[in-house]
């Protein structure tokens, strides 16, 4: 029997109760008259500590709140593709039709999937009456998307005896689908839907490792610093480094088949330019609108703070049921900092003993837990099937300072680190991530998928990138003090190169239809004419040529080679080789005249 | 008076049992169904009136924070009326023209506003499924502004400054000039001024009246010396009427927003009264959302006419980016557009550091159809080419000019070039966005065509000077 209690103090989204006995920590209640929604974070006595997600203006002591006896939870089932929903799962585009507003009004009750859409539900073939069922085993399939086939599973938490599987047909989600008989329990209905909470990881059969890369159509991810399917990334970056545009940009190529992006405490248009614009865009891979497989959650940074603390946890509840299903998902939390600024607040309101700046000292662990929610698993039930959830966090820095709490703390749990860098940005080097302060520790774990699907060379050339870009770096020292006129010819050769590199390949244009995402083997042609170009211009340097007449003679060419990011397209990689070539011949030519008119 | 009693709860109650008098706040024993948010009324013996609001509430006490502050409010004898309401204004068509006190109330001499309509001046957060993505573009006839940093409508786009920069001069001229184009529709300017100095309310004062831009604006004024709390509600009542004017009326609206550092100065003041633990540099924990709150209120919308751009401005402490108060605007904002005291030195008006600038939303308002079709290239290649200008200043400084090559010698005229023609304008130089792009492919021509590596090759055979100069000699 879920608790009644009475409000007896309240300041900003913290509300405690009393004659609360018998309610559990995180148990979901409602609050006052209007029955706001809120959780129990902390219990004493009779007294329970409650985080309101909506405003508590008006709200008065005395008022009753009501415990529902269950935890905060999600409702899993067909029809979650393609919403944007509040951080506690509420459809905000049904909350709009159903007030009529433009804004968002508290106390509003609706559904987190629609109860009336029949969807049309195909029984799994290979199932028989008798057969006994365990956590994860597949039902039945529903198209839910032209992309998604969504899989109606058997709960983590229940086993049985399959009784009677409903056939083929359309039916919504509150139908009786399939019936268990559980034994010393009885029978039990099964729905295409039900509820998990946000706080307990689903649970899987094993863990495997991340050695498949997560391609993302972007070169300085893919080639520099790639991530793994079931890996975990961090963005830092100050404001105006194109952290937005980045995550946007991974959530759309990425070669993901789900997308979960999370906007928490971020700009609402942000969302709303996702909401607006995914449609529009064709997923590269399979040439569908966006939306058919994202999940937009959005708690904009002017909607309640505490609803921002669980945007996360429904976030990334949906993307492990998705996971269940065998897709490889991707997680984009924008931005974390906010979600730790949110449990700060709250923690500063139960007048807990801050840690560093503030913030509370299980600040570390709750990021932790969040992480440790990605990665690569065997499934539970059968069919046997594989899935991912790789989790991309951005942190907001203050002042771009990487050595404040939520920056070093999330080090210590993500293995890919995109450094975005505002200097870059400042002179419009987008995307702007930093390649001497990025690292991933996926690229020995990926190259073995390059080396088998693009070109067995990809290692070799990428460091061979790496160590250019790198040296440059170094230079760009010396020539603070020397100027460039004072290096080796070799080492002005570095900085062309590293030109080369920066321009026409680290940069990218994340709003050019032909830029905006390359294929690996786009990729690896630019790479490769790039870095051949290196090696056979190192070579004519060698013999005396310097670099200034090399970038006089073949300044046209090398101009092209910078732009084949926007002139050729995915589909006519050949191009790129036939520019190679035509580098590589102009370079002999320039190399034989060389020699002929110094008489060699 | 302007702040207009709710609905919630029925009956005002009146209490005189201050337990506690504590920097802006009052503790009130003996009540019990304070409702958070709720606005009070404190009557001194004297007889004199005040408000306030609940911040915290409980059985047997609630915390109010008096606006006004507490100065002279005695233990006993004050009466406490908690008024059963929460902080409204009244808003309406009739204000454009006037100017008012941080509470809406008129301080011009003018007649009170008759009609209108009460509004909770914190507002509710706009539905991100209701937005509409701003995507038009407003020529404020500024190059810097227009050609690099574009304002679209429904944008919130900061000015950050420093003491003694022209940043009162620059938000003026851009309300003055600012227009949709093919519309011809002047925007509503509604104009909160947060702690400002009385003779920098005079500056917008004569130059709103000055222009006949008065009559389309309205003016809201706290001024430096009073209460920090009028600080915080200032800017709050000036976005209800904006919220009014574009979505109940259907009107364009520019919010300016002035000095957002006196903001948050007030809310660092106000935060370490209550004795909340401080976040970086004694600012609250809370500041982000905080300021989220006012910034986020700005945007087009499902089904309405009208627009809310904002143009806060704030003045760097110490010109410090990285200080928290515009490192804290600057992650809400779309963007900003940052003043430099290094070019203001050197005489050039308006001094926009456009490297350190950006508008988020330029991409949008900008291409063919909207402003032309090669803007996007020329301003990535204005941007790229200033920065690369900018290192080889730098450079130049340490190893001599002569040691720079015949390339990065003709970067460095180009930078001159740029900031004396193309950012440099007169305080009431209107320019077309196609002057805009004209000059800036003048500046770029100094260039050799081969570093124009941001510029699609069609671009450079239809805008190029050079070959422009060919086809007119051709004809």
């Amino acid at each position: 029997m879920p608790v009644v209690g009475r409000i007896v103090r309240i300041a900003g989204p913290l509300v405690v109760a009393d004659g609360m006995s018998g309610a559990k920590m995180y148990e979901m209640v409602e609050v006052g008259e209007e029955r706001l929604v809120g959780e129990i974070i902390r219990l004493s006595g009779d007294k329970a500590f409650i985080q309101v997600y909506e405003s508590t203006t008006g709200l008065r002591p005395g008022e009753p709140v009501y415990g529902t006896g269950a935890p905060l939870s999600v409702d899993l089932g067909p029809g979650i593709i393609g919403q944007i929903y509040d951080g506690i799962q509420r459809p905000l585009s049904v909350i709009r039709d159903k007030t009529g507003s433009i804004f968002i009004r508290r106390g509003v009750k609706v559904p987190s999937i629609d109860p009336n859409k029949k969807w049309h539900f195909v029984p799994n073939k290979e199932l028989r009456v008798g057969d006994k069922l365990g956590p994860g085993d597949v039902l039945g399939y529903v198209k839910e998307t032209e992309l998604i086939q969504h899989k109606v599973m058997v709960p983590p938490d229940t086993h049985g005896v399959l009784e009677w599987l409903a056939p083929e047909g359309d039916y919504t989600i509150e139908d009786v689908v399939a019936v268990l008989t559980v034994p010393g329990v009885g029978k039990k209905e099964l729905k295409m839907h039900h509820k998990w909470p946000v706080r307990r990881p689903r649970p899987v059969k094993e863990k495997l490792e991340p050695v498949e890369p997560l391609i993302t159509g972007m070169r300085v991810i893919d080639t520099l610093f790639p991530i793994a399917k079931g890996g975990t990334a961090a963005i830092p970056g100050p404001f105006g480094s194109g952290k937005t545009v980045t995550l946007h940009s991974l959530a759309k190529w990425s070669a993901a088949r789900v997308v979960v992006y999370i906007g928490c405490g971020e700009r609402g248009n942000e969302m709303t330019e996702a909401l607006l614009k995914f449609p529009k865009y064709k997923d590269p891979w399979t040439g569908r609108p966006l939306m058919e497989r994202t999940i937009l959650i959005a708690n904009t940074s002017n909607m309640p703070v505490a609803a921002r603390e669980a945007s996360i946890y429904t976030g990334v509840t949906l993307a492990e049921y998705y996971r269940d299903m065998g897709y490889d998902v991707l997680l984009v939390a924008d931005s974390t900092s906010r979600w730790a600024e949110a449990l700060r607040e709250i923690s500063g309101r139960l007048e807990e003993m801050p840690a560093e700046e503030g913030f509370p000292s299980y600040l570390a662990s709750r990021l932790a837990e969040f992480y440790s929610r990605a990665g690569r698993a065997v499934l539970l039930g059968r069919p046997g099937r594989v899935g991912s959830v790789t989790i991309v966090g951005a942190v907001s820095p203050p002042g771009g300072d990487f050595t404040e709490p939520v920056t070093s703390n999330t080090k210590r749990f993500i293995r890919v680190f995109w450094a975005l860098d505002a200097a870059l940005a400042y002179s419009r080097h987008y995307p702007a991530i930093n390649w001497v302060m990025s690292y991933s520790a996926y690229s020995d774990l990926v190259a073995k998928w390059w080396h088998e699907h693009v070109d067995p060379r990809w290692k070799e050339y990428r460091d061979e990138a790496y160590n250019i870009l790198l040296r440059e770096d170094e230079l760009k020292e010396i020539v603070k003090l020397v100027g460039t006129e004072g290096l080796a010819e070799k080492d002005k050769l570095i900085l062309e190169t590293a030109r080369i590199l920066k321009t026409g390949f680290l940069q990218q244009n994340a709003f050019d239809p032909v830029d905006c995402f390359a294929t690996p083997q786009k990729q690896w042609a630019q790479l490769k004419t790039i870095i051949d170009f290196h090696r056979a211009a190192l070579r004519v340097v060698e013999q005396g040529v310097p670099v200034a007449k090399i970038r006089e003679r073949l300044g046209k060419l090398l101009r092209e080679l910078v732009m084949v990011r926007y002139n050729v397209p995915n589909d006519k990689v050949e191009e790129i080789y036939k520019l190679r070539n035509k580098i590589l011949a102009a370079l002999d030519k320039l190399l034989e005249e060389y020699l002929v008119t110094a008489g060699r | 008076m302007s702040i207009r009693l709710g609905k919630k709860i029925p009956i005002v109650r009146e209490y005189e049992t201050v337990a506690e008098v504590k920097g802006p706040l009052l503790i009130v024993e003996g009540i019990s169904d304070a409702a958070y948010d709720e606005i009070v009324e404190v009557e001194l013996p004297t007889g004199e009136k005040r408000k306030g609001r609940v911040l915290e509430t409980a059985m047997g006490y609630a915390v109010v924070q008096v606006f006004e502050g507490t100065t002279g409010i005695p233990r006993t004898g004050t009466k406490v009326r908690f008024t059963a309401r929460t902080l409204e204004a009244k808003v309406s068509g009739e204000m454009l023209g006037r100017v008012f006190n941080g509470l809406g109330e008129p301080i011009d001499g003018g007649p009170p506003i008759v009609s209108g309509v009460w509004r909770d001046i914190n507002g509710d957060p706009l539905n991100p499924a209701a937005r509409l993505f701003p995507e038009d573009f407003i020529q404020t006839g500024v190059s810097a502004i227009d050609g690099m940093n574009t304002l679209v409508r429904g944008q919130k786009l900061p000015i950050f400054s420093g003491s003694g920069l022209p940043h009162n001069m620059l938000a003026a001229q851009i309300a003055r000039q600012a227009t949709v184009r093919g519309e011809g529709e002047e925007f509503a300017v509604v104009f909160a001024a947060i702690g400002i100095m009385y003779d920098e309310y005079l500056f917008f004062k004569r130059f709103f009246e000055e222009t006949g831009a008065l009559k389309r604006t309205a003016f809201f004024v706290s001024l430096a010396d009073d209460p920090p709390m009028m600080r915080l509600i200032t800017p709050r009542t000036a976005l209800t009427l904006a919220e009014y004017l574009a979505f109940d009326l259907g009107m364009h609206v520019l919010v300016i927003l002035t000095d957002m550092t006196n903001y948050c100065e007030a809310l660092r003041e106000i935060s370490a009264a209550r004795e909340e633990v401080p976040g970086r540099q004694g600012y609250p924990g809370y500041m982000y959302s905080d300021l989220a709150s006012i910034y986020e209120r700005a945007g087009r919308a499902r089904g309405k006419r009208g627009t809310i751009t904002q143009m806060p401005i704030l003045t760097m402490p110490n010109d410090d980016i990285t200080h928290p108060i515009p490192d804290l605007t600057g992650y809400i904002t779309e963007g900003q557009i940052v003043l430099s005291r290094e070019l203001w030195n050197r005489g050039i008006y308006p001094p926009i550091n456009v490297l350190m600038s950006l508008s988020r939303l330029m991409k949008e308002g900008i291409g063919p159809g909207k402003t032309r079709e090669d803007h996007a290239n020329v301003s990535d290649q204005l941007y790229a080419a200033y920065a690369r200008a900018q290192e080889l200043r730098q450079l130049a400084t340490i190893v001599g000019e002569e040691s720079l090559s015949e390339i990065d010698k003709k970067y460095l005229r180009f930078a001159e070039a740029f900031e004396q023609r193309f950012l440099k304008q007169g305080f009431y130089e209107n320019r077309s966005i196609e002057e805009t792009l004209d000059i800036a492919w003048e500046v770029l021509s100094i260039l050799p065509e081969e570093e124009l590596y941001k510029i699609k090759d069609e671009y450079i055979k239809k805008y190029h000077p050079k070959y422009r100069k060919k086809r007119a000699a051709a004809k």
